[in-house]
């Protein structure tokens, strides 16, 4: 493209293109840095509506508020556990299958493809799935949101492609003519190969898994195993409900306090949220590219 | 050799390789036994939605009623209310379809990578952020108080007001929101399939003096033409289930005119309302209608296109 002259048109295109670029950008950034520079400034001031571009008068009272709400911190440790545990079981219930599925003269292969796929597109639907699970007693147990939701058959198939792109029969040929038995191929040859796809396969799970919010609020309403999303939303309600407590009096020294509570609440909520959303944001950049490397491959068969 | 034979050795053949594989259907089966139970099983327990269901009486127990519960959801007076905001949540998140690409299409023309690079990243921030996140931030950008997006209108000489309380904003706020999360993520697949563009012939049509839009609109285009086809359809397949949480999170008593849809109600009245046989019904009436929509899709798109997922 480099022997193409730039004619004034083409400049003219990169330009406009650059700038719309640009402002799309900053309407997407901006959102996420208020709610980053409201968390830290006087609660009176996101009140007035004067917190635009800086913190204003910038406090971490809110921040120590919320340090102090031992349920925060109950939350954050289920949702750690359930984050760890719960993406171990995935990837011990994905990367197998998705290696098995890969081996195209496996006798009954196009069966046990269908029995996954027929998932995708069909299910029982909210309640039939919750009678199921009431029955293998999985109903409020501590171990409830570490064993559901373990599969995505769409990452089986993701991971099934990148094997049969990557680990080519013949790697297996002479292993076989070895005598090694097909467990001992998965666990020394395929296993050992296919880190990255691990590794994309971990943080799908995982991602998915720290902000799981669904089937905690179905089958977990036990406050012991609440996971953050869950507080999250709890502590949300509650301030709101806090505030319009005490805004029903008619004491005026009580209504200012009412006032100062009121703005610390709304405050509170925009450094919980950051406190909920910073794991994540600060992880991403430094593995989006397996991320992105997961979209390749799963578009490579779609 | 008669076809008889032929086909006994070929079935032992097979045997044998089963034979010789048996350790790999055992690798597969922890998988086949999670999705029985929590895929099968459930559909499995889809019959209730025939019965009326007892919790005495099990799923296989109860009595059945054939089609009562799902006449009782057709002719339920909300129906149409409900039916009308799951499809229009659906259907006009559908319509925002091309952002994606246009997005896409726009971060390949770039030529500076850096700035390509640091537009990429931020742009898949937000999809890191979880439904319950999100929704709290609509509240609060959309809080009459103090809210920043009723900051922007009264800046601009609007009229404060509790926007997600507002019926007729709810569609604008669900479907925006959700542009805004998904639209550089969305856009990774496009970029990819962007890069198969042939250099040559954008090149050869440089020198016969079409402008970049054109190339974008002659060769770009169409040479992703099939990945956008082949996501179209995956979209359609699911026009009926609109994402229950973050609907559920945005609901409130206000808005519940344009927020009520088909999950949340079925959530609603089955878990909080027990009525465990005709909430089924209503999701098992969802299923169907979704599949078929897909099945419809897919052969439009293969009659025009030829391209299709099966």
């Amino acid at each position: 493209m480099n022997k193409i002259k730039r004619t004034r048109a083409d400049a003219a295109f990169d330009a406009v293109n650059i700038a719309l670029l640009a402002i799309l950008t900053l309407i997407l950034f901006y959102p996420l840095y208020f709610v980053l520079i409201a968390s830290v400034s006087d609660p009176y001031a996101i009140a007035q509506g004067s917190v635009k571009l800086f913190p204003v008068r910038p406090t971490l009272e809110a921040y120590q508020n919320i340090m102090k709400d031992a349920r925060i911190w109950l939350g954050y440790r289920n949702t750690i556990v359930y984050t760890v545990l719960g993406t171990l079981l995935s990837l011990a219930l994905t990367i197998p299958s998705a290696y098995v599925l890969s081996k195209k003269d496996l006798p009954g292969r196009a069966i046990l493809m269908t029995f996954c796929l027929i998932t995708m597109y069909f299910g029982g639907g909210l309640i039939p799935t919750y009678l199921i699970v009431k029955k293998v007693g999985l109903l409020n147990r501590a171990y409830t949101l570490i064993v559901l939701g373990s599969v995505s058959v769409y990452n089986i198939i993701v991971t099934r492609s990148f094997f049969q792109s990557t680990l080519p029969d013949s790697l297996f040929e002479s292993a076989r003519i070895d005598g090694a038995s097909e467990m001992r191929m998965f666990f020394s040859i395929a296993l050992p190969l296919s880190g990255s796809i691990i590794a994309v396969m971990a943080l799908y799970y995982g991602v998915g898994r720290w902000n799981e919010f669904f089937n905690a609020l179905i089958y977990v309403s036990n406050v012991d195993y609440q996971p953050l999303q869950l507080v999250l939303r709890s502590l949300l309600l509650q301030s709101q409900q806090a505030v319009m407590d005490a805004a029903l009096t008619d004491d005026p020294e009580m209504l200012a306090d009412a006032a100062r509570l009121a703005y610390m609440a709304e405050a509170m909520k925009y450094a919980i949220i950051f406190i909920a959303a910073a794991p994540l944001l600060i992880a991403y950049p430094f593995v989006q590219k397996h991320f992105v490397r997961g979209v390749m491959i799963g578009a490579l068969k779609g | 050799m008669n076809a008889g034979t032929q086909a006994g050795i070929r079935r032992r053949q097979r045997l044998r390789l089963a034979g010789r594989y048996w350790q790999l259907y055992l690798l597969i089966l922890p998988l086949i036994v999670y999705l029985f139970i929590f895929n099968y099983m459930p559909i499995y327990g889809v019959q209730i939605a025939f019965k009326d269901f007892r919790t005495n009486l099990g799923i296989w127990g109860s009595p059945w009623v054939g089609f009562k519960h799902f006449v009782r959801f057709v002719t339920y007076r909300g129906f149409p209310k409900l039916l009308r905001n799951t499809l229009t949540l659906s259907l006009y998140s559908i319509a925002t379809f091309p952002c994606a690409i246009i997005f896409a299409l726009m971060l390949n023309e770039l030529r500076a990578q850096k700035f390509k690079k640091t537009v990429q990243m931020i742009s898949y921030a937000p999809h890191f952020i979880s439904t319950v996140v999100i929704c709290a931030m609509l509240k609060l950008f959309c809080s009459r108080s103090a809210g920043i997006f009723n900051n922007l209108v009264e800046m601009l000489g609007g009229v404060r007001q509790d926007m997600l309380s507002n019926p007729t904003l709810f569609p604008h706020l669900y479907v925006w929101s959700g542009v805004w999360q998904e639209l550089g993520w969305g856009a990774i697949i496009y970029l990819a399939a962007l890069s198969g563009v042939s250099g040559e012939m954008v090149e050869a049509s440089l020198i016969d003096g079409a402008n970049r839009l054109q190339v974008i609109w002659y060769i770009n285009i169409p040479t992703i033409l099939p990945t956008i086809v082949i996501m179209l359809i995956m979209r359609c397949g699911s026009v009926l289930s609109v994402g229950f949480e973050k609907v559920y999170l945005m609901q409130n008593a206000l808005n519940l005119d344009a927020s009520q849809i088909i999950s949340t109600y079925v959530y609603e009245i089955g878990l909080q309302g027990g009525q465990f046989s005709y909430s089924a019904a209503i999701g098992l009436f969802n299923n169907v209608v979704n599949i078929l929509i897909l099945l419809l899709v897919n052969r439009i798109c293969k009659s025009v296109s030829e391209i299709g997922i099966w």
